[in-house]
């Protein structure tokens, strides 16, 4: 009965690949205490699909920042894979930024003097993976986004999406057990957005990757498994599929994003 | 390729690298690739290491000469070396410091993807050292090309041809050597400045 109990209790554990207790970050200007985060407890599990929504200056990014460790919360913990954030050294952290979260950025956020490939590879290269495993890698992740033409490729000479596709590959480059994207579609326009949404559920769906991404993009509620609304520092509300489903009025979720087979 | 994301129990945190060898290729792209930004950071190297050969040169004509400088001649000669150095000092800083400055963006996506402070030091002292080393030889020619033309022009040029080569040759490694130090030291401070900014801060910054 022991035995079963604790396996239980491990499988609970590994069930939330994010979690966050308490999570403050508050910014002093001219000696006014602004409350960018306010407590937030959120528990995300391993495979999910997250959008994070909100009126802009609700917290979405500083959330970001917060879980992918680009910044220190005020108070308050976030774990990763139970690993409590704040106890790690700075190359500790930086370990986890290169091998288990992938960033993914509004502004693409791509190296300008680096190649398609060669700001694919730049995250192996900080892993520690061999020259032939980051090319053959490099080039596998370059085909998967629909860019096995444009390897060579510099970031001026890519169009937005294009840009956008090179970073979603950068961001798998090391196998991540999490991807979180800013507002990934706000500087593409609709078709290509939607495209960059469904490649990120594609992967998502195949790769078992967690999926948390901050987003006014309507969009991307349809195909999300839950949405949490941010407002003022806080969770206001958080919900899951069905819910959305029914509130936005898209019950054609399942025959339009559902892999047909 | 392992098409899966990392579970739980295969979780374990280790250490980030980056060889010198990948290092010095991503510093050497960074001036080729923005060759004419790399070019306008390394004027100042340029124009102080251009004046400081020029000194040397003269110098070294002077001892050529035969007839050994007045203390007169040396005070001004000295000044002129100083003159010349704190000139350089400030171009290479003010550049040094932009050149840094307008790549926080780059510098905090580095971090994301698994740089630490020392990754982004040591990219941008090898790329400094290398621009400063570029710099100074671009700048010794043309300081040693200033002084023969000017020679020239008096009709002295075969005072260049007897001077004092053992003087020039030193005073040549000599402006290298500092163009490539002085451009690396004036890195290091907004470098390190730069690298330990938390990502979400650098890359918030819009130059
Ligand atoms: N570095 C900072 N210094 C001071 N205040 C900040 C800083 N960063 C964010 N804030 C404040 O924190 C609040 C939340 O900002 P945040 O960027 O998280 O909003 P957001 O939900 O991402 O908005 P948007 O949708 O416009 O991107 C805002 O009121 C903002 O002004
Ligand atoms: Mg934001």
């Amino acid at each position: 009965m022991a035995t079963s109990a604790a396996a239980n209790h491990s499988q609970m554990l590994e069930d939330y690949v994010v979690r966050t207790r308490g999570l403050t970050k508050i910014y002093v200007m001219g000696g006014e205490e602004l409350h960018a985060l306010d407590n937030v407890a959120l528990d995300i599990k391993r495979g999910e699909y997250i959008s994070i929504m909100g009126p802009s200056g609700s917290g979405k990014s500083t959330l970001f920042n917060m879980i992918g460790g680009l910044d220190k919360p005020t108070s308050g913990t976030v774990y990763i894979n139970e690993t409590d954030m704040a106890q790690l050294d700075a190359a500790e952290l930086a370990w986890i930024r290169c091998r288990t979260v992938g960033y993914i950025f509004q502004t693409f956020n791509l190296i300008p003097v680096m190649t398609a490939i060669e700001n694919v590879t730049l995250p192996m290269v900080f892993a520690g993976r061999t020259p032939d495993e980051q090319l053959q890698r490099g080039k596998e992740l370059l085909e998967l986004v629909g860019l096995g033409d444009r390897l060579y490729h510099r970031p001026s000479e890519l169009s937005g999406g294009q840009q956008q596709r090179v970073a979603i590959a950068r961001a798998f480059a090391n196998d991540p057990a999490i991807i979180l994207a800013d507002e990934p579609t706000a500087n593409l326009d609709l078709r290509t957005g939607k495209e960059i949404i469904e490649l990120l559920r594609t992967l998502n769906e195949e790769r078992g990757v967690t999926v948390i991404s901050a987003t006014h993009d309507l969009h991307m509620i349809d195909i999300s498994d839950r949405v949490v609304w941010v407002r003022d520092g806080k969770i206001d509300k958080i919900e899951d599929r069905q819910s959305v489903d029914v509130k936005v009025g898209h019950v054609d979720w399942e025959d339009q994003y559902r892999p047909t087979n | 390729m392992s098409a899966k994301a990392q579970g739980a129990n295969e979780f374990r945190v280790g250490r980030v690298e980056l060889p010198w060898s990948t290092a010095f290729s991503i510093s050497k792209k960074n001036i080729m690739v923005r060759f004419g930004r790399a070019m306008i950071t390394a004027a100042g190297i340029m124009l102080g290491i251009a004046f400081l050969v020029s000194v040397f040169t003269s110098k070294a004509i002077l001892m050529g000469s035969g007839e050994p400088p007045s203390p007169e001649q040396e005070t001004r000669q000295t000044w002129l070396i100083v003159m010349s150095l704190l000139v350089c000092s400030v171009g290479i800083c003010n550049s040094m410091f932009m050149s840094v400055t307008e790549r926080f963006r780059e510098i905090g996506t580095m971090k994301c993807l698994g740089a630490v402070d020392a990754f982004v030091v040591k990219l941008f002292l090898l790329e400094s050292g290398m621009l400063g080393l570029l710099g100074s030889l671009i700048g010794a020619i043309a300081g040693f090309l200033v002084v023969c033309v000017v020679h020239l022009l008096k009709r002295q040029l075969g005072q260049i041809a007897s001077m004092d080569w053992a003087y020039f040759g030193m005073g040549l490694v000599e402006a290298l050597v500092i163009g490539m130090l002085l451009s690396m030291a004036a890195t290091i401070a907004p470098a390190v400045k730069a690298a330990r900014l938390p990502p979400a801060a650098a890359l918030r910054t819009d130059v």
